[in-house]
């Protein structure tokens, strides 16, 4: 378990772009958005635009998330000598959601001043942010393991896991423009908690099964 | 003694050769009550059911959008049950079952889609309207396109069939939590018409005629799908004698 661990965070440290890549792709495909659409600053949409971008960049990351070690032989090697299979999937989901979800937490923030939302929102964004990108992180992994052995998977994948971001989606959002509104923020953080825990449930199990199918694939 | 037949019944379902014969009559019954019910249901509901106080004639056009709705969502989660049962038994069937459920899905989610819009035109005002009960409903759709896109992408049958029985089960699990979610982000859509549990809101002369087409669209679907199946289990048992046997019987005939 901790040289798992161990291993996934010196493959993380040492793969900068896997952490910078996204953020600065978020960044600018905020810039795009606000240079495309201006009125959409400081207005009801820019807690929507956040959060759809939010999703889109976690999109990409996912793509990467099983493909070298599963070109490498990395993967099933892992697999096969784990003595919980269980738990060597569950650490690279948590690491993966490190380098990406909880990086969130500290751009989403950033995102949202440059979007013009209110200095209130703030923690709430972060708040969101923490609650919301584990689904992401969790359900976006089972897409990912079923896709991995494709050589041209990204479309599928999308086609896979969006639907699934969906609540996500709805409350992440909601709960920044609770927030902006000054109502409770409440109900967005059990909804969004118990979206994450669902995933939690299901994913690690449901990753295991997509993973040996991709390996069986190769 | 009983658990002992159930078991043998259920390892019997596993072969594709005893399902077929056992469905030989099934699928007569299904193709002939989806026939009866469905012109039944709607002659009597375009023709006889009275007009709504409100929404007029236009409202008419339930008698396909409620059953098409239903069946959508059943044929999906239909699909996440055989997943399952295909995953954890490693049933033949029931990629077979996922196979011929898939493209029906699609098409009938397509038909509750477009229903829907039609309808909406005359009581909302508009073709599409972002309401919650829509969306979950193309949300559907989207989830059918990715099992679809994924069979299309992987060229092993047996792989295919793991993989898109794990996805149709993750997607099932989660059709309960999109639907309430996007609900409760926004829905203008009229309650639904059909619960389990308390008295339709329409007067009898108007939901039972309904009640017809809804048993009538589930009988089409089992009449679709059952052909389908049996055509997918000739297709993939092709070199068995059994297949042969069968062809040259029927050939005689």
């Amino acid at each position: 378990m901790s040289s798992l661990l161990r291993r996934e965070w010196q493959v993380a440290l040492r793969a900068k772009g896997a952490i910078i890549n996204p953020v600065a792709f978020l960044l600018l495909s905020t810039t795009l958005f606000v240079i495309a659409a201006p009125d959409t600053v400081s207005s009801d949409a820019a807690a929507g635009i956040l959060w759809t971008l939010v999703l889109l960049t976690q999109l990409l990351a996912l793509d990467a998330m099983y493909r070298r070690d599963f070109d490498s032989g990395v993967l099933e090697q892992t697999l096969v000598s784990a003595q919980v299979p269980f738990v060597a999937v569950l650490t690279r989901i948590f690491m993966q959601w490190l380098s990406t979800g909880f990086i969130m937490v500290a751009v989403g923030p950033v995102l949202g001043i440059l979007l013009g939302l209110p200095a209130e929102a703030t923690p709430a964004i972060a708040l969101a942010m923490l609650l919301g990108t584990p689904a992401l992180s969790l359900l976006g992994s089972i897409g990912a393991s079923v896709t991995v052995g494709f050589s041209r998977g990204g479309v599928i994948l999308a086609l896979l896991v969006m639907p699934l971001f969906l609540p996500t989606l709805i409350f992440g959002a909601g709960l920044v423009a609770a927030a902006e509104a000054g109502s409770s923020v409440m109900p967005q953080v059990y909804a969004l908690s118990l979206i994450s825990l669902v995933a939690l449930a299901i994913a690690p199990f449901a990753t295991l099964a997509g993973l040996k199918i991709s390996l069986e694939m190769q | 003694m009983l658990s002992a037949s159930l078991k043998r019944l259920w390892h019997k379902l596993g072969s594709p050769r005893w399902f077929f014969a056992l469905t030989e009559s099934w699928v007569k019954v299904a193709g002939w009550s989806a026939l009866v019910l469905l012109v039944w249901g709607t002659i009597w509901g375009l023709g006889f059911a009275p007009a709504d106080y409100q929404q007029g004639n236009s409202f008419r056009i339930m008698y396909v959008h409620v059953p098409a709705a239903m069946l959508a969502q059943s044929l999906y989660i239909g699909m996440g049950v055989a997943g399952f049962i295909g995953l954890v038994w490693r049933m033949k069937l029931t990629d077979v079952a996922i196979s011929a459920c898939l493209p029906l899905g699609m098409v009938i989610t397509a038909l509750a889609l477009f229903s829907g819009s039609v309808w909406g035109r005359p009581t909302w005002g508009s073709w599409w309207e972002w309401d919650g009960r829509t969306v979950s409903t193309l949300v559907l759709f989207f989830l059918y396109v990715g099992i679809y896109a994924l069979r299309e992408a992987i060229a092993d049958q047996e792989l295919r069939a793991r993989a898109s029985a794990l996805i149709a089960m993750v997607g099932t699990i989660n059709i309960p939590i999109i639907k309430y979610s996007v609900e409760w982000w926004n829905t203008l859509h009229q309650p639904a018409s059909f619960g389990l549990t308390q008295k339709p809101a329409m007067p009898s002369e108007m939901w039972l005629p309904l009640l017809v087409m809804v048993l009538g669209f589930y009988a089409f679907a089992g009449f679709i799908v059952l052909v389908r199946m049996r055509t997918e289990i000739l297709n993939r048992e092709m070199g068995a004698r059994w297949v042969r046997d069968w062809v040259q019987v029927r050939s005689e005939r």
